[in-house]
């Protein structure tokens, strides 16, 4: 008996996995379909805006108080590391690595795969299973075009800026915990972060997040766009969508770490 | 209540329909349909639910393909077209969704207008505008112009959603279950606006539904489509009302008409 349950959870797992990767085989189709259809006119300059607002300027309190919160947490758990050695003084620019190189660029994506793609996933979803992207194709548009293309250059466009926004409010948050208890001044605290940071550091994170909002961006439209199953079918492609986001958000970021070192050296 | 068939031009098939198979999976819905739809005519597709009849619709409308067969509309067999070839049939084709599928994030007047503003481009704001008030008077709903899809009942949404199709004038309108979900007055002020839309703007109308008392009011044929081929095509009157036909007789009796 035990046996045989054993065996069925292993089939379980191995449909499972199946499953997994003929979904990432399918966004990799679905991703080549989105720079065939990118390119070609009409573009759909006012629904891009729109998203980006949407992506953009919805995101901006969550990431707000994240990033503040990251700051302040950061920095006071490393002090107490770097006081034993006496090196509280490198504070800032450890900080200042930490949020620029690793922080900022995971975090934002990992705030936009959670905000930003379910909602993706639900709402294209939910028109999908309410017959509108079949209207929109009736009426001889594009919906490729005007609901996937319009998101994903949102998600991909949006999410450097907020990893840009995340990491100034963080630097912010920690100089508030670094001038609490060391008066140092807000020129000399920015001065101290920014001494070990390069244009890589900027330059591979700003890229980094371009690759993370494509991707959450390409998942959640794929999820959406092809739900099934009704109402049922919309939470599980929000969930799915946030998921593997989240997944692929991690392998890149060790791929790119990994990129970037051997520049490094 | 019920209108005259005088409008129907017979020299004039705007819709071919032959030997047309669609599966899916195991499921064979359409099993060699054979149809012709004239000029002007309200064709009422009639059968009960999972047999096929929106499917077909939706292989007219392109939104599916067949597996065999031809289906030729306005002259042109939509299976063959390219993409640009289908999307200019599509502007003269109206479907009306059997939930309405109006644009959630959209007021009324914004779904109305999407169509509109992405056709034709040289069109001001103004004209735009006119257009759309036109079309929800002729709906009856002028006033729910700035009103959100969910502000709306059932029957509004089906009016807006008729209206939506309306706007790019179409040759032809394909309903899918007009009045599925709706009360029995709300059901027959549909039935009246789907006859006003066939008088006002000279369409030909296929309509999708299992509502007998739909059927008798707008139909000047009906089409009953059984085990996946059309049985019966004809009159209310013969095909319905008189059949022999024990499928279509337990049909009838299960609907209150009249």
């Amino acid at each position: 008996m035990r046996v045989k349950s054993k065996k069925s959870g292993k089939q379980v797992f191995s449909r499972q996995l199946d499953a997994f990767f003929m979904d990432i085989y399918a966004i990799g189709q679905f991703t080549g379909r989105f720079f065939k259809e990118a390119f070609l006119p009409p573009y759909e300059w006012k629904e891009i805006i729109r998203q980006c607002y949407m992506v953009g300027y919805k995101s901006l309190a969550l990431v707000s108080v994240t990033s503040f919160v990251t700051g302040i947490v950061f920095t006071k758990q490393s002090r107490p590391s770097l006081a034993e050695f006496g090196a509280t003084s490198w504070l800032p620019s450890l900080v200042a690595i930490a949020i620029i190189r690793a922080l900022a660029p995971l975090v934002t994506a990992l705030i936009a795969a959670g905000k930003v793609g379910s909602n993706i996933g639900a709402e294209l979803g939910s028109m999908r299973v309410t017959e509108q992207i079949e209207a929109m194709e009736v009426s001889a548009v594009n919906p490729f075009r005007y609901l996937v293309v319009t998101r994903v250059m949102a998600t991909t466009f949006m999410l450097p800026l907020l990893m840009l926004y995340m990491a100034l409010i963080a630097m912010m948050g920690a100089y508030l915990n670094v001038h609490q208890n060391e008066q140092t001044s807000l020129v000399s605290f920015f001065e101290n972060a920014f001494e070990q940071i390069s244009f890589l550091d900027i330059f591979s994170s700003t890229f980094k997040s371009l690759i993370f909002g494509f991707t959450i961006g390409i998942v959640g439209c794929y999820k959406g766009y092809y739900t099934t199953q009704g109402t049922q079918g919309v939470g599980k492609a929000a969930n799915s969508a946030v998921v593997i986001s989240m997944f692929l958000i991690f392998i890149e970021e060790i791929i790119i770490v990994q990129v970037v070192n051997w520049f490094r050296i | 209540m019920k209108k005259s068939s005088n409008h129907i031009d017979k020299d004039n098939v705007v819709v071919t329909i032959r030997d047309l198979y669609k599966s899916f999976g195991e499921n064979h819905v359409l099993r060699g349909v054979d149809l012709d739809i004239y000029q002007g005519e309200t064709l009422v597709v009639l059968g009960r639910s999972g047999t096929g009849k929106s499917v077909l619709i939706k292989i007219m409308a392109g939104l599916l393909k067949q597996d065999t067969g031809m289906m030729k509309v306005l002259g042109q067999e939509v299976d063959k077209l390219s993409v640009k070839e289908l999307d200019a049939l599509r502007l003269k084709i109206g479907f009306s969704f059997q939930h309405s599928a109006l644009y959630d994030s959209m007021t009324v007047g914004e779904n109305l207008a999407f169509p509109l503003q992405r056709h034709n481009k040289t069109l001001s704001a103004a004209e735009v505008n006119k257009a759309v008030q036109q079309v929800l008077e002729a709906v009856g709903l002028a006033k729910a112009i700035h009103q959100l899809p969910a502000e709306l009942s059932g029957g509004q949404r089906k009016r807006i959603g008729i209206a939506r199709t309306l706007i790019m004038q179409p040759a032809i309108m394909l309903y899918d279950e007009p009045t599925a979900g709706l009360d029995p007055i709300t059901s027959m002020d549909i039935n009246n606006l789907i006859n006003k839309v066939q008088e006002q703007y000279h369409t030909t109308s296929v309509v999708i539904t299992h509502d007998l008392t739909c059927a008798k009011v707008v139909g000047d044929r009906i089409a009953i489509l059984l085990e996946g081929q059309f049985a019966h095509i004809g009159a209310f009157e013969t095909v319905v009302e008189n059949t022999t036909d024990p499928q279509v007789q337990s049909f009838y009796d299960y609907n209150f008409i009249d």
